[in-house]
């Protein structure tokens, strides 16, 4: 729309609209309101701890192996006396961007290639079927450790990796949701007036499946995150000493009787922004509609 | 009140809370006295809070409304104030409903005889042992052919009417005082809400349940009620027996309504009633129906009306009632619609189409031959003329969807050919057309809410075709989107409104917008009134009639309703299972000689006059596919020759003018005897 035409403007306006009064809709809600908070401080802390922490991360002292917290390090130090405060507020931000960058990636090819197989059905869709149960049925850990013992490691395979895999169970969903409003009239009219299919899928279903793909992507998020740590935490995430919450887990379990704190708190920070996407995704889902009552671990 | 008076409403008002805060009324000072045995329809449109009230005599509020003031009794109980296990024993069991769409309310996975058993064991005192029985004599009490046989099937085994059926069996399993209905045939086909109706009536003689009946729907309220209720905007406007509101309605909404409905006897259009009703909450300080009426004065602004009592025993809350008369209860012939002389070169024309939805089996498949069913819909041959109408009429299942979306390149056809215009060839499937052809086809469909997207606003819809067919883009766009809203009476401030903020008849309108954007040669009608309001209705066929004398557009127009397709066609084809049985001049086409489903379908119209029924000639089977061979019509037709229909096809007797019939009958025995041949003349 290159004029100052009413549809555009209204459009983007509606937008702007539906996305504030779903958010104070989900804030509303107690499990919105805590998720949101959670996501949100793990969001401004990821963001700022290079200027927050009080420590270089990469400070080695024997001298403070293993020291439980006290007055100078809050959270103790790990096994090789680095700051756990530290390296733990530093130890999202890889975790953080790359499940950030795959996550719409995942969630914009698995939904493009559900609506699209919604919308055409027949041979390619029960082929194209087949081959995503396939691929649902093996274990992810599999999958991840077989592309990185093909392609390597570095962020450079790991994105990719995970916005390929974690796409997947999308395609279900968006086909799903797709199925729902294809049998509708207001997609057969725009057959019958001789649109395109892309055309089809960005104009007539694209806004009606959105709501499910939101709410699967907020939930591929979680489960993103939870597999890179564990990537990590098995070394074939980040390398060393760039601080991670799965690497420090790692690192910390032969002490964890001994030590308990430089495990802890990793794991702590972790579990509460998952647990925060969880709730945030809980209260999207309740407030457009969505119902997500079984969703597969995947 | 007398010993006589089984449920009764006193000064019943109902409302919810907006979250605005406001105590907005849904229902307004309902007084209601219903005796023993006695049938009241209470009609209005959607939103006039009918079904609400219905409800109420049950106890029961929808989510968010409460009384705000009076109370409903039941006998002596106060339904509002009874115990929970009271109110069971009274719900369901002496007060019971039969819900609209019976389909949706029975379990799918229960067989109905244990369905039924069910609601005997709840609300009836007889022993366990007597359950069965009592199953069969209900099943036997609602007309069920087979009942051993219908017990034992699953819901979905049965056909609308049989559902329906089942759903009115389980409500009376308690041998009820009072049966509510809740627009049981609304959604049937002709036939079978002709027979349904006829059961009610026997029901109520037999059992003497009084029975209260919902709906929108004057010609069924006609058939059943002897008393009839007028709501509208939540308030009773006019009470009175079925003769006094039906005959002579002493309220101008009342006339307003029948005068919005087409009937089979009048080629005219029907008079649309202006404006919508009130919502609640937007009622003024007047009389709620002031804003449409034409008969309103200064004075009716201020102050609501009272109820009068009138000398012939019906009440009405209007201060001119005895001025109603005014207003014409025939049509006037200015509204008759455009019909164009034959001669007119054709438009479009179908020859030989047939259409299949048989699935090849896998070795039908490596064979590659066929299914070896006979074709859903076979052996279409017609024309319309340029600028004409062509009715296509049929019960479900007759295929006249098939063949609009066959038209519309949706449903590819398995054979004939299907042209437009100077002998252009339409391609069968929509991807294989041109886009001039794709523009001069336009669709128009039953719903609008499933046919305009609910995410996009009137201007993102209209901008749609426009885009596509014209590349139309700023400011020309949206000068053409206000143009075509003008056209069909909406104005500018509906670009930005989603179909969620319109009411029925006005998204309706958008989708008729939508078609005429593209200005098109044919527009196909699907049932486009269907899903509306008759007062609405009314509006639509008159703005369809308008845009066709402007345009000069041909119209394919689908329904079942054969009142409605009288008031637009100029021509009528009737359809049975896929196959034509009659075509020809609409004004022929409805007046005999007829050929016999014709005869059946016409008979089983409902009209909104006491005293008169219909004619019920067939069973209303529900047949899941045509005969292989001979007249689709052979397994219901009252008139059936005898060996000659099941093997032969009937052949095609043409009169001078083009009128067809499809019978082995010889035409001038195809006139009806008992009655007046001219009668739907």
């Amino acid at each position: 729309m290159t004029s100052s035409m009413a549809p555009g403007n209204a459009q983007t306006s509606t937008w702007m609209l539906r996305l504030g009064q779903t958010l104070r809709a989900m804030a509303s809600r107690p499990s919105g309101a805590i998720g949101l908070a959670i996501v949100l401080i793990h969001l401004l802390i990821a963001l700022s701890s290079p200027w927050l922490v009080p420590f270089d991360y990469k400070a080695i002292s024997s001298l403070l192996i293993l020291s439980p917290p006290d007055a100078v390090h809050w959270w103790g130090t790990d096994h090789l006396g680095r700051d756990v405060f530290t390296r733990t507020l530093l130890g999202g931000r890889e975790a953080i961007l790359v499940t950030l960058i795959a996550t719409p990636l995942a969630v914009a090819w698995g939904g493009f290639v559900g609506i699209y197989m919604g919308l055409v059905g027949g041979k390619l869709d029960d082929v194209l079927m087949r081959l995503v149960d396939a691929l649902l049925a093996l274990p992810w850990i599999l999958k991840m450790l077989l592309m990185i013992a093909t392609f390597g490691t570095g962020l450079g395979v790991l994105i990719p990796t995970l916005a390929f895999f974690y796409g997947i169970p999308v395609i279900r969903i968006a086909r799903a949701a797709a199925h729902n409003v294809v049998a509708r009239d207001f997609v057969l009219a725009a057959r019958a007036r001789g649109h395109g299919r892309l055309s089809t899928i960005g104009r007539e279903l694209l806004p009606n499946v959105l709501d499910a793909l939101l709410v699967e992507g907020a939930m591929r998020w979680s489960w993103m995150l939870l597999a890179f740590s564990s990537l990590s935490f098995l070394g074939f995430g980040v390398s060393p000493p760039t601080p991670d919450w799965g690497l420090m887990v790692a690192d910390s379990r032969t002490f964890l009787a001994i030590a308990p704190w430089s495990g802890l708190y990793p794991i702590a920070a972790l579990s509460s922004l998952i647990i925060g996407i969880n709730l945030t995704a809980d209260a999207l889902a309740k407030t457009l509609g969505v119902d997500r009552a079984q969703k597969a671990p995947i | 009140m007398d010993k006589h008076t089984v449920l009764s409403f006193r000064d019943l008002s109902i409302g919810f809370v907006s979250r605005a805060g406001q105590l907005l009324p849904v229902l307004r000072n309902i007084d209601l006295q219903i005796q023993r045995g006695e049938t009241v329809g209470l009609v209005g449109e959607s939103g006039s809070g009918k079904s609400t009230l219905a409800l109420a005599a049950m106890g029961y509020l929808k989510a968010g409304l409460q009384v705000t003031g009076g109370s409903v009794h039941f006998g002596t109980h106060d339904m509002f104030g009874l115990s929970r296990s009271a109110l069971e024993f009274v719900r369901g069991g002496k007060v019971a409903l039969v819900p609209q769409n019976a389909g949706q309310s029975l379990t799918p996975t229960l067989r109905v005889g244990s369905q039924i058993l069910e609601a005997v064991a709840l609300h009836s005192d007889l022993p366990p042992v007597e359950y069965e029985r009592r199953v069969m004599a209900l099943l036997r009490q609602v007309r069920m052919p087979d009942p051993q046989a219908m017990a034992s099937r699953y819901p979905h085994e049965l056909s609308g009417g049989q559902q329906q059926r089942v759903a009115i069996a389980m409500a009376l399993a308690g041998e009820p005082d009072v049966l509510l209905l809740d627009e049981p045939t609304t959604g049937l086909d002709v036939t079978t809400q002709a027979h349904i109706l006829a059961l009610l009536r026997d029901i109520n003689r037999e059992t003497q349940t009084a029975m209260v009946y919902v709906s929108h729907d004057l010609g069924a309220i006609a058939r059943v009620c002897d008393r009839v209720v007028v709501l509208y905007a939540g308030e009773m406007v006019l009470a009175g027996s079925a003769r006094q509101v039906l005959l002579s309605p002493a309220h101008p909404y009342a006339r307003g309504l029948l005068n919005s409905i087409p009937r089979l006897s009048q080629s005219s259009l029907p008079e649309a009633l202006p404006g919508r009703q009130p919502l609640p909450g937007d009622v003024g300080d007047g009389c709620s129906f002031v804003e449409r009426c034409a008969l309103a004065q200064p004075s009716c602004r201020s102050g609501r009306p009272a109820l009068q009592f009138l000398p012939d025993g019906a009440v009405t809350r209007c201060l001119f009632h005895d001025r109603s008369g005014e207003m014409a209860l025939t049509r006037p012939a200015r509204t008759t619609a455009l019909r164009v002389g034959a001669g007119a070169t054709d438009a479009l024309s179908l020859n030989q189409v047939a259409i299949s939805y048989a699935q090849a089996t896998v070795m039908q498949q490596l064979l590659g031959r066929r299914p070896d069913v006979p074709h859903t819909v076979a052996d279409i041959t017609f024309s319309v003329g340029a600028g004409q109408t062509m009715g296509l009429v049929g019960e479900s299942g007759s295929g006249k969807s098939s063949i609009l979306k066959a038209l519309a390149g949706l449903n590819p056809p398995i054979a004939g050919r299907m042209s437009m215009g100077a002998d252009q060839s339409l391609a069968p499937h929509v991807d294989q057309r041109p886009p001039d052809h794709l523009r001069r086809v336009q669709l128009i469909f039953q719903n609008p809410d499933d046919s305009l997207n609910p995410r996009h606003t009137v201007a993102q819809i209209l901008a749609q075709p426009l885009r596509l067919y014209f590349g139309l883009t700023g400011e020309a766009l949206y000068q053409r989107s206000i143009q075509l809203l003008e056209r069909v009476r909406m104005g500018a401030h509906y670009l930005d409104r989603l179909p969620s903020q319109m009411s029925g008849g006005e998204k309706q309108r958008v989708a008729i917008a939508r078609a005429f954007a593209a200005e098109p040669d044919i527009v196909l009608c699907d049932e486009v009134t269907s899903a509306l309001d008759v007062s609405v209705q009314a509006a639509v066929l008159d703005l369809l009639n308008d845009l066709k004398r402007d345009k000069g557009t041909t119209y394919l127009f689908v329904s079942h309703d054969l009142a409605v397709v009288r008031v637009l066609a100029d021509s009528v084809a009737v359809l049975y299972q896929g196959r034509l049985c009659e075509i020809g001049p609409a004004a022929e086409v409805y007046a005999a000689p007829f050929h016999p489903y014709t005869e059946v379908l016409l008979g089983a119209v409902l009209e909104p006059v006491p005293d008169k029924s219909p004619i019920l000639l067939a069973e209303d089977i529900v047949e899941l596919a045509p005969p292989a061979e001979g007249c689709a019509f052979q397994r219901r037709c009252p008139k059936k020759v005898g060996a000659i229909c099941e093997t032969t096809a009937p052949p095609w007797q043409l009169s001078a003018s083009g009128h067809g019939i499809c019978c082995h009958i010889a035409r001038d025995q195809l006139i009806p005897a008992t009655r007046d041949a001219g009668q739907h003349d």
